[in-house]
């Protein structure tokens, strides 16, 4: 046990882990509200997930954005506008980093430094245990308010077969960084997400046999449509306010228009309607289906030996297999009580961001939105420091606040209807979730 | 009014891109200031920063920049060059705008929090400064009532003593009469982002602003006009273009020294 006289008090300083796009977001709002912040980075650079040079950075070679420009950039700071609509992954790092550079936020972090424990000290503030990642002594520190920015995206959820058998190579996603890795081998992909789809796409080019394995059909949505970026013909639809059915009769239609039915490939039917799981969002899987490069085929049942089974029957036998399976939320650093995390490692926070028990603890980015993530990282953490501020300048009113919140519906700020899997835990559309957080801004407004 | 948060506009219908001119004066030797982005009025470009203030600028510490403005545009597209090119920037910029400069960059400030930021003769939106210009110059006004342009008068902008006030009046372009209608019929700007402070500069001798209008953008933004009586309205071009200038960086030093 630490002795308390050990512990240096940072009094109204914030504490920021993680010095990715959420974290960056969380120091820069966290200052303009007036607070001191020091952000804790096990890292020696900032860019978090689009830091390829990162341990648990998940980019490979050719990553490139989903979701367009003008719907990933932070809204404060926007990219230049003479990016293409789809940056490279390389280039949200140098976006990231020039963010970071421009608002002076290196004053504000300290690189290689791990945090180890965050514990309350009862009174809404938390002693934060840091160590260098090199090693060394741990710190205490205490401060008024803890933002975790640990992001959502590193810690690979496993295959759910038993793969003991099994003597082929089988690696995660996380670990897939170039086609050189594919190049002339037979290559199993499993998982039907957006990464799962992008490296069936690479393998096609690179490998001489690959097999896709997916557990449900899914809606693949091309990156263009009518000549536009298809996330934003969609958000045109969203500003019309056109009503979900319609919106998803238009959807069908248009997949059918330039997808066409996908089933002719042998792949499942959707079992869910669109907006009801993540988009998919990927041009060339479907050609490469329509080339006969790829061959669709249904979910992993058994490992064994060099033969993988699947739910039809079926076997195969691929040289290497990439579990593009997702990732599941990780806070080692926090006992699971305080994020409310259930028996399957689900945090339960108010907005996906606000500890429910304790008001002085926040998430940032951990969000699975139908857009960038940036733009809501950024309003969620003005909402954060607005909090923070309204604590410290008007108790009463953040009271009246707070008992608001608590009431606020669950079904304003997320998808009640999708598919029932982790991947959809932290699912929100992201105009829903925006016009929520506006609300919840608008009662902290003047807040100075 | 337009949402800060969902903005619609920008997600389904993004400016296009364009080659902007910027024109820079750097320090001789870096230091710990910010940047200064200056944004030129309507008809104006940076041309008309980088004939004093943008060397005066430099000469001061600061890194100094001026925009001109797309031929082709909108109010719209001004303010997200204007955006652009201080994102653009290595560090986070103050922004100085210029007549309905001011107003480019008070809208500016709702989408990009600027470290501090300068109104110079700030045109208001809306109808407010027609009467004054009416005034000033009755027969070069009266098209912008019917949604022409407007001919502002040699008188209007420039001082009597100005010798180069012609050869200054050559090189304004010709803007459409679309862009003064949307200055007309712009909104006030919503509240800037992050909070900067705002200086508004002018002088009661303005034939385009009216005092009252400098009293009424000093007042938004928390304080009284800093004013030079007997300058024009193109305060960066009179001939004693030093005075403003050094009272905004004096302004900008204090700043910078509290925050």
């Amino acid at each position: 046990m630490q002795d308390t006289s050990d512990i240096a008090d940072r009094h109204d300083a914030v504490c920021v882990i993680g010095a990715g796009g959420s974290g960056l977001a969380a120091i820069k709002n966290l200052r303009e509200q007036g607070f001191s912040v020091d952000c804790y980075e096990r890292e020696t650079s900032v860019g978090g997930a689009w830091n390829w040079r990162h341990d648990r950075s998940p980019v490979y070679a050719s990553t490139h954005l989903i979701s367009s420009r003008p719907l990933t950039e932070f809204p404060d700071f926007p990219m230049p506008d003479d990016w293409p609509d789809y940056p490279h992954h390389s280039q949200m790092l140098g976006y990231l980093e020039r963010y970071a550079r421009h608002f002076g936020l290196g004053d504000s972090i300290w690189f290689g430094t791990e945090v180890v424990a965050v514990t309350p000290v009862g009174d809404g503030r938390w002693d934060v245990t840091t160590r260098s990642t090199g090693g060394g002594a741990e710190r205490i520190q205490r401060y008024a308010a803890v933002v975790v920015a640990n992001g959502h995206n590193w810690s690979p959820k496993k295959l759910p077969v038993d793969s003991s058998a099994y003597r082929g190579q089988v690696i995660h996603a996380s670990a897939y960084k170039d086609p050189a890795q594919l190049r002339g081998r037979k290559v199993l992909v499993v998982g039907g997400g957006n990464t799962g789809c992008d490296i069936a796409v690479e393998a096609a080019q690179q490998a001489t046999t690959v097999w896709h394995s997916t557990r449900r059909g899914y809606w693949y949505a091309p990156k263009y449509v009518l000549g536009r970026p298809a996330d934003q013909v969609n958000d045109k639809m969203l500003q019309l306010r056109l009503p979900l059915r319609l919106r998803e009769w238009i959807y069908r239609r248009t997949l059918r228009l330039t997808v066409g039915d996908v089933t002719r490939f042998g792949l499942p039917r959707p079992d869910h309607r669109p907006y009801e799981s993540h988009p998919v969002v990927n041009s060339q899987l479907v050609y490469y289906l329509g080339h006969g490069r790829i061959t669709p085929l249904p979910d992993v049942t058994g490992l064994d030996g060099s033969t993988v089974e699947l739910a039809d029957g079926r076997r195969v036998e691929p040289d290497l297999i990439i579990t593009a399976t997702g990732y599941l939320p990780r806070f080692e650093f926090l006992a699971p009580e305080l994020l409310d995390i259930d028996e399957d490692g689900k945090p339960d926070l108010h907005l996906h961001a606000f500890a429910r028990k304790h008001p002085t603890l926040a998430v940032i980015g951990l969000l699975q939105p139908d857009a960038g993530l940036f733009p809501l990282a950024h309003w969620q953490s003005v909402a954060v420091a607005r909090w923070l501020r309204l604590r410290l300048s008007d108790p009463e009113r953040a009271a009246a606040v707070q008992q608001k919140e608590s009431a606020r519906p669950l079904r304003s700020w997320t998808r009640l209807r999708v598919v029932p899997s982790s991947r959809h835990w932290f699912e929100v559309s992201h105009t829903s979730y925006l016009r929520v957080i506006e609300d919840l801004l608008k009662r902290m407004e003047g807040v100075a | 009014m337009s949402s800060q948060v969902l903005r619609f506009e920008d997600w389904t219908a993004p400016v296009p891109a364009v080659e902007r001119e910027v024109v820079e004066a750097l320090p001789q030797s870096p230091q710990e200031l910010p940047p200064v982005l200056f944004v030129p009025g309507i008809g104006h470009g940076a041309w008309a920063f980088a004939e004093h203030w943008l060397a005066h600028t430099a000469s001061r510490g600061f890194a100094a920049y001026a925009v001109s403005h797309r031929a082709e545009g909108s109010l719209r597209a001004y303010v997200h060059d204007v955006v652009q090119v201080a994102a653009s920037l290595p560090r986070q910029a103050v922004l100085v705008g210029h007549g309905a400069g001011a107003l480019l960059v008070s809208h500016a400030l709702t989408r990009y929090p600027a470290r501090a930021a300068v109104l110079a003769a700030p045109v208001p939106p809306g109808w407010s400064a027609l009467g004054a210009a009416l005034r000033a110059n009755p027969f070069g006004t009266l098209p912008a009532l019917f949604g022409a342009a407007p001919r502002l008068s040699r008188r209007q902008l420039f001082g009597a003593d100005l010798a180069e006030a012609e050869a200054y009046r050559g090189r304004l372009v010709r803007t459409p009469a679309r862009i003064y209608r949307q200055v007309l019929f712009a909104k006030p700007a919503a509240a800037p982002v992050g909070a900067p402070p705002t200086l508004v500069v002018g002088s009661p001798d303005d034939r385009v602003v009216p005092r009252s209008a400098l009293d009424r953008a000093a007042a938004r933004y928390g304080g009284a006009p800093l004013l030079f009586p007997g300058m024009s309205h193109d305060l960066m071009l009179d001939t004693k273009w030093q005075e403003p200038i050094d009272a905004i960086l004096d302004w900008l030093d204090k700043e910078l020294a509290t925050t």
